[in-house]
């Protein structure tokens, strides 16, 4: 059989990656649109901020979403301090040797590391060893492990993309290291840095494995960081392994998507226009 | 502010840089201590080769379950990896500049949809489909299922990466291609594509680890039978669905299998970490 003709080739090429693109957005955006379509009209204000009646399987969601909002703030005081911390270190303080390498094949690998993984060690670390059994902190502390590499790896990047002639004239005035870091540098990137954080803040909400065996399913709102709280997404997960596809369900589930969308659309804004101001 | 405050600081931010490394670790012994006790006593060999798990007997073997988890990750593979690239490189190579300024965000927010999500749609529509029109021993709950929802899930992470690694290749390559009288096509498949190889090849691999480090999605669409799977339509066990099906409720030597079975799971990842990582490496070199 004959090849057909190069243009031909790049014809049937371009036809089928389109369609393959294709293929990918049209899956991808039905899967959100079917789950918030569905979801909805399940969401009121007595579904959102009511408390659940007989296990979760009606009623409201509030519980959940405090214990969300709580984990994730918890996670996020922690990681933001610690990520902001090594990527400064790594961009502004050393230059690339063998302890550089180090760092970051750490920073990759507990990037890599499951969350299941993660709630095994959460599980025998927080609630067992330290004894702070199934709670908001619990739980905290361990998604801060999951999106440590998240916000140390973005906060880098926008470090990065602030120029050097910045770190030039600083140092040309005088100032020191730690003065041009915090004066010049952190400024320029704080949207870029902003813009990770935000986006961290999607991966917490919607974590579930770890999360499960280091809060616990509880299902009163959390008094204080040592009470155990379910969040919004292992709430969901439970219903489903449960009754299946109910109601509740359905609404869960938008709840939880159209929080995350929003949050990262807003990621998005932040990153655009922090991206006109560099460029 | 002088100099030696500045040098104070410059240790405080190394030893805050430290501590994922150290926290990688601390994880990791965590896991060993809880988990290799079981293993010695059992033997590693045991362990990782029987395909016996009864729990209550105090009978632990894995086998199954590494080859459910396996399984999975290669069913995955086939069905994002083709797309994946596939979308990838019409989106660099091929799409306009508008196109792509609107799909390229739409895709990395796709990123961010919880996993448990991925697990409920497939619950909904994958598995009686599966059910339906193939049947199986698995009633819907089988690899095939498994690997279409999580190929699914990883589509967001090998789109994006090999997009990366198609537009780090330097424009003179293309532009020398095309000089030469290449088609476009032409220049994709023999010179932007091999250069961007590894960059693919790490996405790829990338998604694997996600795919075989994924818990709930799997539980919800994998039915979790403890057998060695002979077709695509069996019911199988992953090593991630076995620690949160049996966590709730293990005590004693259960619990410690359990953990034993994360050992497994965390140098499986580990592998896979060190192999993207050499494939970067070979690309810099």
């Amino acid at each position: 059989m004959k090849r057909p003709h190069p243009k031909t080739q790049e014809l049937i090429a371009k036809t089928i990656l389109s369609l393959f693109a294709a293929i990918v957005v049209m899956t991808l955006l039905a899967i959100v649109g079917y789950v918030v379509v569905k979801g909805v009209r399940v969401i009121n204000a007595d579904f959102l901020f009511g408390s659940p009646k007989s296990m979760g399987r009606e009623g409201g969601i509030l519980p959940f979403i405090i214990s969300t909002l709580y984990i994730t703030v918890t996670g996020l005081l922690i990681s933001i301090p610690l990520g902001l911390g090594s990527a400064i270190y790594l961009t502004e303080y050393t230059s690339e040797g063998w302890p550089t390498k180090v760092i970051r094949f750490g920073i990759d690998c507990l990037a890599g590391v499951p969350s299941i993984v993660l709630g095994l060690f959460g599980f025998t670390f927080f609630v067992r060893l330290l004894n702070f059994s199934w709670s908001i902190l619990s739980g905290g502390l361990t998604v801060s492990l999951m999106i440590l590499p998240f916000i140390i790896r973005s906060s880098e990047e926008a470090i990065r993309a602030v120029p050097s002639s910045y770190r030039d004239v600083a140092f040309a005035t005088g100032g020191t290291r730690w003065q041009c870091v915090t004066r010049v540098v952190l400024p320029c990137a704080l949207p870029g840095i902003v813009t990770g954080i935000i986006l961290a803040i999607g991966k917490c909400v919607g974590e579930t494995a770890s999360v499960i065996f280091t809060a616990g399913t509880s299902l009163r709102i959390p008094m204080s960081m040592f009470d155990s709280g379910r969040t919004l997404a292992v709430h969901f997960y439970l219903l489903v392994r449960e009754t299946g596809a109910s109601d509740m369900a359905y609404g869960s589930a938008a709840t939880l998507l159209i929080s995350i969308l929003v949050v990262n659309f807003f990621a998005y804004w932040l990153m655009r226009k922090f991206i006109s101001r560099v460029s | 502010m002088s100099p030696t405050k500045d040098r104070f600081i410059s240790s405080i931010l190394f030893a805050i840089a430290s501590f994922s490394i150290t926290a990688l670790f601390v994880i990791g012994l965590f896991i060993f201590i809880e988990g290799f006790p079981i293993i010695l006593r059992i033997g590693i060999g045991k362990f990782i080769l029987s395909t016996d798990w009864s729990p209550l007997e105090g009978r632990f073997g894995i086998l199954s379950m590494i080859v459910g988890s396996l399984c999975v990750a290669v069913g995955t593979l086939i069905v994002a990896v083709p797309l994946g690239v596939g979308c990838a490189i019409y989106l660099s190579e091929f799409a306009s500049k508008r196109t792509v300024a609107i799909i390229k965000p739409a895709i990395e927010l796709l990123f961010a949809i919880p996993s448990v999500v991925y697990g409920f749609v497939g619950v909904l529509f994958i598995v009686p489909f599966v059910r339906t029109h193939l049947g199986g021993q698995g009633h819907g709950f089988c690899i095939l299922t498994a690997s279409v929802v999580l190929g699914i899930m990883v589509l967001p992470v090998i789109v994006g990466m090999s997009i990366d690694a198609l537009q780090a290749v330097p424009k003179v390559y293309r532009d020398g291609s095309l000089a030469l009288g290449a088609t476009k096509w032409q220049t994709t498949t023999m010179v932007t594509l091999r250069a961007a190889r590894s960059g693919i090849l790490a996405g790829v691999i990338l998604g694997m680890a996600n795919a075989i480090g994924e818990t709930m999605a799997v539980i919800m669409v994998i039915g979790n039978a403890v057998v060695m799977p002979n077709s695509p339509l069996d019911s199988v066990r992953t090593l991630t669905s076995n620690i949160a099906l049996e966590m709730g409720y293990a005590t004693g030597e259960h619990r410690q299998a359990l953990f034993a079975t994360g050992v497994v799971l965390f140098v499986i990842i580990m592998i896979l970490n060190a192999m993207t990582r050499y494939v970067t490496r070979k690309r810099i070199a």
